[in-house]
């Protein structure tokens, strides 16, 4: 028994080993020197496994319909290496650490979860590569790195959306926050509605918090509701905040949800079902009000080959992928300084709107989209612009 | 800070406690049974847990049977589920220290969760719907999910089920003499293998009842759902005495009660919640390290 | 057949380590090592460290600890915030501002890297005066309990610890010398710890606690020596790991990172130093070079697609496959020595040479 069972694992180990010359060969001989071979290297540096998978596969659906699309810049092909960060942080600085110095890809795309892009940022700054995020919102993965971009807003500006859209159009005066405080997307996102929405003279009547994987709310929500406050605010992940909502219809209180753009993703509907009816979210994007002739290129691309809605994120990995070729093509070449020189000055019109950068390496969009969540259905609500 | 506390929130929050506790007294009683014959801590208890959820998900939408037909069947596929992780990941390892074998159960906790990654995939699905079970009832101001009224029930025949199972059946005083002492069970005549791949079938089964429940309460899977729920419910089990099955129930009910009413009276400890019930596992191994039902063994020689 | 001489190991000995000398001041100049494959032998270093502090206590020791996640995350934060320079960190500190004691704290990188691992001490020593009159599982239980508790506390301190959003450009000091350096020191103050009479003693604990405690043994003095030794190590790892990383959040402490430590020193044998270092090479290496799984491959003639997560799925089952058939580990509870090398190629050599009067006899 023991021998046959050592013999199955050397013969497993034996087909490994054959299978890695066959798929490791194959990717050494592209390899070689970045900027003197054939091909262009993107890195696509994205959570494929672990928690935040969902997100990580709606980016890189995104990125790779791009891809197709443009193909190939200064007259060489693209080639996209994916590395799987696992949704951890000593992962990502591998998997950074192995698009780039290993694989030698020429700029990067990524990642999903600011934590994992701020794990792979050192990587990219000391060896000068270009990393393009797409909905990476925490104020500190470009904080002191000069080559870390992103194509998203980030938590400021949503922030002041939704406090504005609370105050004025929904006419709130008194809301209460329940917040995931272990995820520092949604603390931020906390902070700043609520700076936003005191200067606008509104009060928060309570603030209340939840951990991710958290799935009993009914403590939070009583708390909040006790104020009766005129909506609930709840910045975190989709899954809680789906049953957050599932649990406050429960109690029988209608009251008026709001959320960031983590809520945008086809799972906050699918779990939460009739209870996320009238939730209110900011976006990036939405296919019903087209920004420009990008967002109607991209909306028949995905439901053309994914058969159904695009999601925002997979539009950030859309615009992440076009700005970059953009990029590429704007500066003549893959070096480094030369691409960031062209994004310094290029305006690219994206599928969630024309994204040019200021000198942090933050996309300067004034321009965010509110939804609002219909018949199982994120309805377009208003297109929002500040200064 | 506490809050202006009404007496209809109270209420609220106790049915709340009743509800969640009853979910967590039906894993924990697979956690307190294992560890009742095999002095083992199944690690892999809460991913038996997160595979029955996907069974009842893929036996509705792709096999599209009706919920109670996929509720059964996922509930016999569990339990074999159980008894083919025994067989393959314990019983090799019987004559083993203890320690390899809780080495093995966190090792098929690993292989099951990276499993699901690949087979079903990082992305959530819903739990299905059972309106059934998920509409909302109103008695005076207080609302409740029907489901949080079948609970109690399904925990207290469940737990009444297999105490007479217990101390009523042949099977059920095997169980008992293995957990007593093995050797001896064994001298006896009690085909030990028999004993523990039993064990782990209903324990199994029970899991996925409380599986069952949980999804219809939190509509959410992936296959690391079951890791928070699993650690939850092995709290309560040692807070009641592990290996004591009463006493899993009980300490599953206290811990329900516990993480409401500090989120009630305590808000601003809420993002504490967590440490709470571990503060509470600490203070219970301290001062009574069987735990609140279990009893005192002394050392063998 | 004869081993070898205990001249010839110390010689043998003597030239591996001279030669490791030469690689790892080649790898340090760049000459040897790529980046990549660097920072992979800078987390086998780390992860190395990690499971002999978990080995100290649960292998030497016989104390089944899992709270190696939280004593690390204390390491962490401690070498973080000592060696973060004031500015950087103010601008990290964005959701609540940073505690100004905090923020003035400086220190070199080997007084942080200490600092932190005195800091895990300092915590298992409170930890460790009600807990270790546990045993088995409820010491394990009670333990992960902490680990958690640490976390979840680290979670909210948010002046202190800038709470989930986490700490990020931690200089990138600990280079291939400093990692390979600490393990090497740590291995070699293990080595003697086990020879001295404390060393001893921990394994008499091990053995047979009552046996020993008749002996006369203090066994609370002993188990809260190792336990803070063990965390002390720990401490260090976690105080590395955060300058190889770069960023850190509490998230990444779960208790689940203690299971991996663990898996680790189950593959290299409990109860083996030399087990430790090698299991976590292993470890990190092959996870790394399973990394052709997720990306579609050629297995003979079909062409696999992609399959995120293929990769860890072989690598738990290769793992399951150890725990299950080679259940002492690669080194079980003893040391490496050339002889497990020497012996068996003697015995193949002896027995080409004399084939007739060994065959039939393969059931060494």
């Amino acid at each position: 028994m023991k021998k046959a069972i050592s013999l199955a694992l050397a013969l497993t180990l034996a087909v490994s080993f054959a299978a890695c010359g066959g798929g490791g060969g194959g990717g050494n001989s592209q390899g070689g020197g970045g900027s003197e071979s054939d091909v262009i290297k993107i890195g696509v540096f994205e959570p494929l496994t672990g928690g935040n998978a969902g997100g990580g596969e709606l980016e890189v659906r995104g990125i790779e319909l791009a891809h197709e699309k443009y193909g190939e810049v200064l007259g060489k092909k693209i080639e996209l290496v994916k590395a799987d960060n696992k949704s951890d942080a000593v992962e990502a600085s591998v998997a950074a650490s192995r698009l780039v110095e290993s694989e030698k890809v020429d700029i990067v795309i990524g990642s999903w979860g600011s934590t994992l892009s701020n794990a792979g940022g050192p990587i990219f700054k000391e060896n000068k590569i270009v990393c393009m995020g797409a909905s990476c919102t925490n104020p500190n993965v470009t904080n002191s790195n000069e080559y870390y971009y992103r194509v998203c807003f980030i938590d400021p500006f949503q922030g002041t959306v939704l406090a504005n859209y609370a105050f004025n159009d929904l006419g709130a005066k008194n809301v209460a926050i329940i917040f995931e405080s272990s995820n520092d997307y949604a603390v931020g996102l906390k902070n700043f509605f609520e700076e936003a929405f005191k200067e606008l003279g509104g009060t928060i009547s309570s603030t209340s918090t939840y951990q991710l994987d958290d799935t009993d709310f009914s403590s939070q929500l009583q708390a909040a509701l006790a104020n009766n406050p005129d909506c609930i605010f709840a910045p975190g992940n989709f899954t809680e905040a789906a049953l957050m909502m599932q649990q406050a219809r429960q109690t029988g209180s209608d009251i008026q949800f709001l959320g960031g753009d983590t809520f945008e993703v086809p799972e906050l509907i699918t779990i939460g079902g009739d209870a996320v009816e009238g939730c209110a979210i900011t976006s990036f994007f939405d296919p019903a009000a087209p920004i420009n002739d990008t967002t109607t290129e991209f909306i028949e691309a995905y439901r053309a080959k994914y058969n159904e809605e695009p999601a925002a994120f997979a539009a950030l990995g859309y615009d992440a992928y076009v700005t970059v070729y953009k990029a590429i093509e704007a500066a003549g070449s893959v070096d480094s300084d030369a691409i960031r020189d062209a994004l310094s000055t290029i305006v690219v019109p994206g599928a969630t709107g024309n994204i040019r950068f200021n000198d942090k390496g933050d996309a300067i969009i004034n321009l965010a989209v509110l939804k609002v969540v219909k018949d199982g259905k994120f309805e377009y609500l208003s297109t929002v612009t500040i200064d | 800070m506490i809050q202006n506390l009404t007496t209809e929130m109270f209420i609220q929050s106790v049915a709340n406690a009743i509800s969640v506790g009853s979910l967590y007294a039906m894993v924990a009683i697979g956690y307190t049974m294992v560890y009742g014959i095999l002095r083992l801590i199944n690690f892999a208890h809460s991913d038996i847990f997160m595979m029955s959820m996907y069974f009842v998900f893929y036996l509705i939408t792709i096999f599209a049977l009706p919920w109670p037909i996929a509720f059964i069947a996922a509930v016999l596929a569990t339990g074999v589920l159980g008894i083919v992780v025994e067989a393959a990941a314990y019983r090799p390892l019987r004559e083993a220290p203890r320690i390899s074998v809780l080495i093995s159960s966190i090792g098929v906790s690993y292989l099951m969760e990276n499993f699901g990654v690949v087979v079903f995939s990082g992305i959530q699905k819903q739990f299905p719907p059972v309106p059934a079970f998920q509409s909302v009832v109103v008695i005076g101001s207080i609302y409740f999910q029907k489901l949080s009224l079948y609970m109690p029930v399904v925990t207290a025949i469940s737990v009444v089920g297999l105490l007479y199972l217990i101390d009523k059946t042949k099977i059920g005083m095997a169980m008992r003499a293995t957990s007593k002492d093995y050797e001896t069970a064994k001298l006896m005549g009690i085909n030990i293998n028999t004993v523990i791949s039993t064990t782990f079938a209903i324990g199994s089964m029970l899991a996925c009842v409380g599986a069952i429940m949980w999804g219809l309460k939190y509509p959410k899977i992936e296959p690391y759902v079951g890791i928070m729920p699993g650690l939850k419910c092995f709290i309560a089990a040692v807070i009641g005495g592990i290996g004591n099955i009463k006493g899993a129930v009980v300490g599953a009910y206290l811990l329900g009660f516990m993480e409401i009413m500090i989120v009630l009276f305590i808000p601003a400890l809420s993002s504490y919640k967590d440490a709470f019930a571990f503060i509470m596992l600490i203070a219970i191994l301290l001062l009574r390290p069987a735990g609140i039902l279990g009893e005192k063994k002394a050392d063998k020689v | 057949m004869k081993d070898l001489s205990k001249n010839a190991s110390r010689i043998l000995t003597a030239v591996a380590l001279a030669g490791f000398a030469v690689f790892l001041w080649l790898a340090y100049k760049g000459i040897a090592l790529g980046p990549y494959e660097a920072r992979i032998v800078r987390l086998s270093g780390i992860y190395a460290i990690a499971a002999l502090s978990m080995n100290l206590i649960n292998g030497f020791t016989g104390q089944f600890s899992l709270g190696q996640a939280g004593f690390m995350a204390l390491g962490a934060y401690t070498t973080s915030l000592l060696v973060i320079p004031p500015e950087a960190k103010e601008s990290l500190y964005w959701v609540e501002p940073i505690n100004p004691f905090v923020r003035n704290l400086q220190a070199p990188f080997l007084v942080a890297l200490i600092a932190g691992g005195l800091m895990a001490s300092f915590f298992a020593f409170f930890i460790g005066f009600p807990v270790l009159r546990l045993k088995g599982d409820y010491l394990a239980i009670a333990t992960l309990g902490f680990s958690e508790i640490i976390r979840i506390f680290i979670t909210n301190l948010i002046p202190i610890t800038n709470g989930p959003v986490g700490l990020k450009n931690i200089p990138s000091t600990a280079n291939i010398l400093w990692t390979s350096l600490s393990c090497a020191a740590i291995v070699v103050l293990l080595l003697r710890l086990m020879k001295t009479s404390y060393g001893r003693t921990f394994k008499a604990i091990r053995d047979d606690e009552v046996a020993a405690e008749a002996m006369g043994i203090s066994l609370f003095k002993h188990k809260l020596m190792s336990f803070l030794l063990s965390a002390f190590i720990a401490g260090i790892s976690g105080g590395l790991l955060a300058s190889v990383v770069g960023a850190i959040t509490p998230a990444y402490f779960r208790f689940t990172l203690a299971y991996e430590i663990l898996l680790i020193v189950v593959l290299g044998g409990q109860g083996s130093i030399t087990g430790s270092v090698v299991g976590a090479i292993i470890l990190s290496v092959s996870k790394e070079w399973l990394r052709f799984l997720d990306s579609g491959f050629n297995l003979l003639f079909f062409r696999v697609p992609e399959i995120a997560g293929l990769r860890m799925l072989v690598f738990s089952l290769l793992l399951m496959a150890i725990i299950l058939f080679y259940r002492r580990g690669l080194f079980g509870s003893r040391e490496f020595s050339w002889n497990s090398i020497y012996r068996p190629i003697a015995f193949l050599i002896n027995k080409i040479r004399k084939p007739k009067k060994e065959a039939g006899d393969d059931s060494a």
